[in-house]
């Protein structure tokens, strides 16, 4: 699939509900806690992180990576640079989890949290769109990722 | 009229009164003799245009009864497979198509990269995918591949029952609403010279018009009436490549496209691999020497001549910024768009670049620029080519380039007013031409002008460059326009839209190999 800034938007919110949500209220079960920290600090904490992937992404980041494109005589944007998107995505987000996320007074996710929280969101998210998305969605890489 | 049984004594049904007539009325085919097929969906082609379009109604839930794809083709990929073949693209040779470009498969997904790895037990073709074309190059199947796949589709939704054999002459427009197809069938198999099929739809997927040569080369080749020297690298060439093994020569290549890459592979292999001594001259118009293009966003990357990308356009054309930006232009402002984005080029394979680096080091493959005034027979059974040329210091000059073979690796199309249904629906049912000269057709690929009461005839391929998508003359693009194409008729009531739950039930189908 080749994105437009739409389409772009559109698979991001998408893909980190249907498929981020559960992912994220499953893998924060087993993600490594802080001493005195409980499980509903650290579902705040995880699902602040998908929040923040979904809105600055969203407001941000893909009309960041959509003028970047530009750039490319090809107007595409090749799958790896799909999967790198995270890294600058992830430490941004961990700055924003810092400053504005939830303050509990005993804090359940640490950094090991964090990394393991987005890597593995990031990554799911990513194989679902290099391929699987096509198979609900028979339109949607004609479209750009537009999905309405 | 008559109607005669045997077979060598039988009047033609196709009557003076039929040929001048735009519209037909049910009575006047039926005064002609032709016996007339109902049957709601016509394609006419049967190549891998038909096919994919046929393959997505079947999926859709169209019954294969309702389908009819007339077509002097034994099988859909036959054509493509000859001309793969003939421009040096033999079976286990790689395509320039995508790894989801899949016209066995609908959703293009799992992918023809997961086929091989699979298949051959190796994560390199995913891992090649992943990293283009960043760290690699585009990977791309091998032809072979892509036939086996296309026939086991063709068995799975039981295309080939809806073949009908023989030589499409027209379509033209039926008074009471949507078409007739005349065919001719072959000998013997038919009581009359020509039938008919009555539809409500019908699909023109015929392919290229033909090809042409460059003007010099087929002027050479009528002249002096020598087709043995002077060869395109769309027909059988084989005698080439052997006597240039057999002893030393000269060929002349001719373009800067994929077929001039895959010619020149083929004759570095020979020297490398056979001891051929063929020395190469390689004929261009304009000298690429690097990236080009009208500002930083359009800039294209090039050298030694060659202009590089990886697929004919550029990759956003089929469903991303360009395919956006395209549906909205009309006229000039497309035809500019077409013309930004256009021109010939090759992908870059490392391959073939490191064959070229050896030869223009070694002094046996030299590029010439310049424009050919003329092509004429030379001593010792040469062809000369003589190039209008302009030296470092801005002097003209002419070229004279004698060899023994000249290749013409162009791959101009004809007209389409060469193609006999074609310009017959030009001349008589109101289809007419887009900003590039090409049949004119809507986004959803309906032929602008031949609508008929509830009729809609659209058309796909080649013959539509210059419309809405340009990426039509390619496996994702016959895909992408046959669900345009599928979507429209499901809006007419044909068949229902597919959605979610239908396209998953029958991608699991698909992958369990079920059939439909």
């Amino acid at each position: 699939m080749v994105p437009t800034l739409s389409g772009r938007i559109q698979t991001r919110i998408f893909l980190l509900i249907v498929v981020g949500v559960p992912w994220t209220a499953l893998v924060s079960l087993v993600l490594p806690r802080k001493p005195g920290g409980t499980l509903s600090g650290m579902y705040e904490a995880t699902f602040f992180v998908l929040g923040t992937v979904i809105v600055v992404g969203s407001v941000f980041w893909e009309p960041l990576y959509h003028a970047l494109m530009q750039f490319r005589w090809e107007k595409d944007w090749p799958i790896l640079f799909l999967l790198l998107e995270g890294i600058p995505e992830a430490i941004i987000a961990y700055v924003i989890l810092k400053n504005l996320g939830p303050m509990p007074k005993h804090p359940a996710a640490g950094w090991p949290a964090f990394v393991i929280d987005f890597a593995s969101l990031w990554i799911l998210v990513w194989l679902c769109a290099v391929g699987p998305m096509r198979v609900p969605f028979h339109r949607w890489r004609f479209r750009g990722g537009q999905l309405i | 009229m008559a109607v005669h049984d045997t077979a060598t004594d039988r009047p033609d049904n196709l009557t003076d009164e039929l040929i001048s007539t735009d519209i037909w009325t049910d009575e006047l085919v039926a005064r002609s003799g032709m016996p007339v097929y109902d049957v709601p969906f016509v394609s006419v082609g049967g190549g891998i245009g038909s096919f994919v379009l046929t393959d997505f109604l079947r999926v859709y839930g169209v019954p294969s009864s309702s389908i009819r794809v007339l077509t002097g083709l034994d099988y859909p990929w036959q054509t493509y497979q000859y001309l793969t073949q003939v421009s040096q693209i033999p079976e286990q040779e790689r395509l320039r198509s995508d790894s989801s470009s899949m016209p066995d498969n609908l959703w293009g997904f799992p992918s023809y990269a997961f086929r091989e790895a699979r298949a051959e037990r190796t994560l390199a073709p995913l891992w090649n995918v992943v990293t283009e074309p960043i760290l690699s190059n585009y990977w791309t199947p091998r032809a072979g591949t892509v036939f086996k796949g296309l026939q086991a589709e063709a068995d799975r939704v039981d295309y080939w029952s809806t073949v009908v054999k023989g030589q499409v002459r027209m379509s033209r427009r039926r008074a009471e609403g949507g078409y007739f197809t005349v065919l001719t069938p072959p000998e013997g198999t038919s009581s009359t010279r020509r039938v008919a099929f009555r539809s409500r739809w019908v699909h023109l997927a015929v392919g290229y018009p033909g090809l042409k040569f460059l003007p010099d080369l087929q002027e050479y080749r009528a002249r002096y009436d020598d087709y043995a020297r002077v060869v395109n690298a769309y027909e059988p060439h084989e005698h080439v490549y052997e006597e240039l093994r057999r002893r030393p020569g000269i060929v002349v290549i001719r373009g800067s496209g994929i077929v001039a890459s895959r010619v020149l592979q083929r004759l570095i292999d020979d020297r490398e691999q056979h001891g051929a001594n063929t020395t190469i001259l390689h004929l261009v118009r304009t000298y690429v020497s690097g990236a080009h293009g009208e500002s930083i966003f359009m800039r294209r990357s090039g050298g030694d001549g060659w202009a590089y990308q990886g697929f004919n356009y550029p990759k956003s054309a089929w469903g991303g910024q360009l395919w956006r930006k395209f549906r909205t232009l009309e006229g000039e402002d497309r035809a500019k768009l077409y013309d930004a984005i256009g021109g010939t080029n090759t992908p870059k394979r490392k391959s073939w670049m490191e064959q070229l680096a050896r030869g223009r080091k070694e002094g046996w493959y030299r590029v010439h620029v310049g424009t050919v005034s003329e092509v004429a027979p030379g001593a010792d059974r040469t062809v000369v080519t003589k190039v209008a040329s302009r030296t470092d210091t801005g002097q003209n000059l002419i070229l004279e380039v004698p060899a023994h073979f000249v290749i013409d690796c162009t791959g101009l199309e004809a007209d389409i007013a060469e193609h006999r249904v074609l310009a017959d629906l030009i001349d008589h049912s109101g289809a007419g031409r887009n900003p590039k000269g090409r049949l004119d057709v809507e986004r959803d690929f309906e032929v602008r002008g031949t609508r008929s009461g509830v009729g809609r005839m659209y058309a796909m391929g080649s013959m539509t460059l210059g419309g809405y998508f340009p990426g039509v003359d390619t496996f994702l693009g016959l895909q992408l326009a046959s669900r345009e194409i599928v979507d429209s008729v499901a809006e007419q009531g044909f068949v229902p839209k597919m959605g979610v739950g239908r396209s998953v039930s029958q991608w699991i189908k698909w992958m369990r190999k079920e059939r439909i």
